[in-house]
């Protein structure tokens, strides 16, 4: 089973840790070992260890430590945004965040929808049970 | 100048803890001004003529003199005030009920009573919690909201919840080995008719949202997996 996310100049990564939890990152180069140079457009350039990203299958084309405006560019050529929510893992994240900031009655109402889809299911299904046993 | 306008006079000398003043003797002396008004007067303090007071009828020394000094007590400026209402309960929203026979249930908030209770009606119709009182501990605050506008809650206030005093009867001996008949409380009319006006307008808003009358009429409970710290209301 051979590694199919490197770590690169370029790769998009998820932080899963710290002040900036959620964010989708940008490697843009390597200090050592342990720990690598990232940046987004919303925040500050700044070192993180590898422990506190996760790799995504995402790579843009920049070449080592562009400036902000190149990078803001790039992401935006390679659609990297749009990439990602369509992605599996992506819409995943937004469906999460969604159900989390459920108000009260908005999970009332997602109750009474799942009990109104069950039931029309199940009439479907009870149609299908007859026309097979008759 | 407006006329005869006085402002509050404030101590002159303050108390730095209860006995002992700021100023001493003679820095007071400065302050009242009493230089000012013997130089006025040509370097002695302005006397007067004694009035002739008539002899007053001699009164005996007092049998008791307490014992110690008696201590001046300490000032208090609390103004008495109703609870500090949470800024997520505004009239309108609905509240869950935490405790007591309506718990759970889902209601609509009013308004604050001077006492810091929170005016809350079902409505009766929907959910059968009539106009209570309700305390602003045992509640949660949603975030929905429904329109107050077209309810006048003017008229409600603690006394209107309190319990009626009854007239004592008096009891004799052999009413004591009767059976005692208690009268049953009933409601009276015009509580009906409050709840009744009160409840009218409220539910033609709340009818305007769809589920919401629903949404009212059931009761809240944790399901398994719902952790109450992560839950946004």
């Amino acid at each position: 089973m051979p590694f199919k996310r490197y770590v690169e100049v370029g790769r998009i990564a998820l932080v899963n840790y710290g002040k900036d939890y959620g964010k989708l990152v940008v490697i843009v180069d390597v200090i050592d070992q342990n720990r690598a140079l990232v940046d987004a457009p919303d925040m500050v350039r700044g070192q993180m260890n590898f422990k506190r990203l996760t790799l995504t299958d995402i790579k843009i084309d920049i070449k080592r430590v562009p400036n902000k405006k190149t990078l803001v560019a790039a992401l935006e050529a390679a659609d990297v945004k749009n990439k990602w929510e369509s992605s599996s893992w992506g819409r995943k994240l937004i469906v999460q965040k969604k159900r989390a900031s459920l108000n009260d009655f908005d999970r009332f109402k997602i109750m009474l929808a799942k009990i109104k889809k069950a039931g029309v299911v199940r009439q479907e299904l009870a149609k299908l049970k007859k026309e097979t046993t008759a | 100048m407006a006329p005869q306008q006085r402002k509050p006079h404030v101590c002159r000398n303050p108390d730095l803890i209860r006995g002992v003043g700021k100023y001493s003797r003679s820095k007071m002396y400065h302050k009242r001004g009493l230089w000012a008004i013997k130089a006025k007067n040509g370097g002695a303090f302005p006397k007067h003529e004694k009035k002739a007071v008539a002899a007053a009828p001699t009164e005996k020394p007092p049998k008791f003199y307490p014992a110690d000094d008696v201590k001046k007590p300490l000032v208090n400026k609390r103004k008495a005030r109703p609870t500090k209402l949470r800024a997520s309960i505004t009239p309108g929203t609905v509240l869950i009920i935490l405790a007591g026979r309506f718990k759970g249930k889902r209601v609509v908030f009013l308004k604050q009573l001077t006492s810091g209770l929170l005016l809350v009606t079902g409505p009766f119709k929907i959910n059968g919690v009539p106009l209570r009182r309700v305390n602003q501990s045992y509640v949660i605050a949603t975030s929905t909201k429904v329109d107050i506008s077209g309810v006048n809650v003017e008229k409600f206030d603690d006394k209107y919840f309190g319990k009626k005093v009854e007239k004592k009867k008096k009891k004799g001996e052999g009413e004591f080995f009767e059976a005692e008949k208690e009268e049953k409380s009933l409601l009276p009319q015009e509580k009906k008719d409050d709840q009744k006006s009160v409840d009218a307008a409220l539910i033609q808003s709340i009818e305007a949202i769809p589920d919401l009358k629903s949404y009212l009429g059931a009761r809240f409970s944790l399901k398994a997996g719902m952790k109450p710290h992560e839950l946004v209301f």
